[in-house]
């Protein structure tokens, strides 16, 4: 049985490193094209999110983003996104 | 960025022989919109931190949350709130969080929303939310759970219902003596005979565990309704 949930989960992580509320984000992915909010994109491994999760495509399961989280650093990689947009009126986070 | 803060619990009631909900007074708290999170940062006295995130019940400015808890038996966190937290006790969590599964009073289309077991928590801070708000925008909620005892909040519900806002039940295990069908899944005949139809153009709010929201999510379009007009949000399971 699958155990990811969605890109909600990730607010949280992200609210300490960008001003505004990215799970409202639209977010192509660079493999198909496919372009959603982040909300609804797939994050696997929050059971430990301690540690770190993996973003995929809701629609061709490419890896979008990974976070990894130590106590002292929060590292994220983009290795699938083709583009990342905000609405310039989105409230801070 | 959001930071973390100290909330002290003030009030925990016991909802289901599962679970619970847990009120916690945060200073500082900005008030949340009804579907809003908060993650909550438990340290462990050897410094280990487990950080979950919870939707929140309630809804306004208070600068109170209510948050429930159903138990993972094999959890490290979801144990210790349904069974050990206390009154008094200090819990960090820092929010809200998430703008994308919200519902405001300015949105008057049709509401429907679907909860599966503890997903109920967002949902029932929209039927508060639409309450407080006096909207006359219809809303209807379809709550399935196991059994009538694993209902979360339902007095608050009952107590909720009106001309705008009525709750449907499903039972999937046991029903309660007098009900009129036997326990099952909500089927898309289900979703089909006691929700906002696709032609009222209605948003669709479905929030439980992951194949819950994924089975229901496919029947609604299915049955017709737009993508776009229904937001999801998983947790897991």
């Amino acid at each position: 049985m699958s155990s990811h949930v969605d890109g909600n989960a990730l607010a949280g992580p992200f609210s300490e490193v960008f001003r505004t509320d990215m799970t409202t984000a639209v977010c192509c992915c660079g493999g198909c094209g496919d372009t959603t909010t982040l909300a609804t994109e797939m994050v696997y491994g929050t059971d430990a999110l301690a540690h770190g999760s993996i973003v995929r495509c809701r629609s061709c399961d490419d890896v979008l983003i990974t976070l990894v989280e130590t106590p002292d650093r929060l590292v994220v990689r983009f290795p699938g996104i083709a583009t990342l947009s905000v609405d310039r009126d989105t409230p801070p986070a | 960025m959001t930071d973390w803060k100290v909330g002290t619990v003030t009030d925990t009631r016991t909802e289901t022989p599962t679970g619970r909900s847990i009120t916690i007074s945060v200073d500082g708290w900005p008030g949340n919109l009804a579907g809003q999170h908060l993650d909550l940062r438990l340290t462990a006295p050897d410094g280990y931190q487990a950080v979950r995130s919870y939707s929140i019940a309630s809804v306004g400015d208070a600068t109170s949350v209510q948050l429930a808890v159903d138990r993972f038996p094999t959890g490290e966190v979801s144990p210790y709130l349904v069974d050990e937290v206390l009154p008094g006790d200090q819990l960090e969590v820092k929010g809200p969080l998430g703008r994308w599964f919200v519902w405001t009073p300015e949105d008057t289309r049709p509401i429907q929303l679907i909860a599966g077991g503890s997903g109920i928590v967002p949902l029932i801070a929209m039927a508060r939310a639409h309450a407080m708000a006096g909207s006359t925008t219809p809303f209807r909620l379809l709550y399935s759970v196991r059994t009538p005892e694993d209902r979360f909040f339902a007095d608050d519900l009952a107590a909720l219902e009106s001309e705008t806002f009525h709750v449907d039940y499903v039972y999937t295990r046991s029903t309660p003596a007098d009900w009129p069908t036997p326990p099952g899944r909500v089927t898309r005949e289900v979703i089909e005979a006691v929700t906002i139809p696709a032609s009222d153009s209605p948003g669709v709010f479905v929030c439980g565990p992951t194949g819950f929201v994924e089975a229901v999510a496919r029947s609604l379009v299915d049955l017709g309704h737009q993508p776009q007009s229904v937001k999801t949000e998983r947790f897991g399971g």
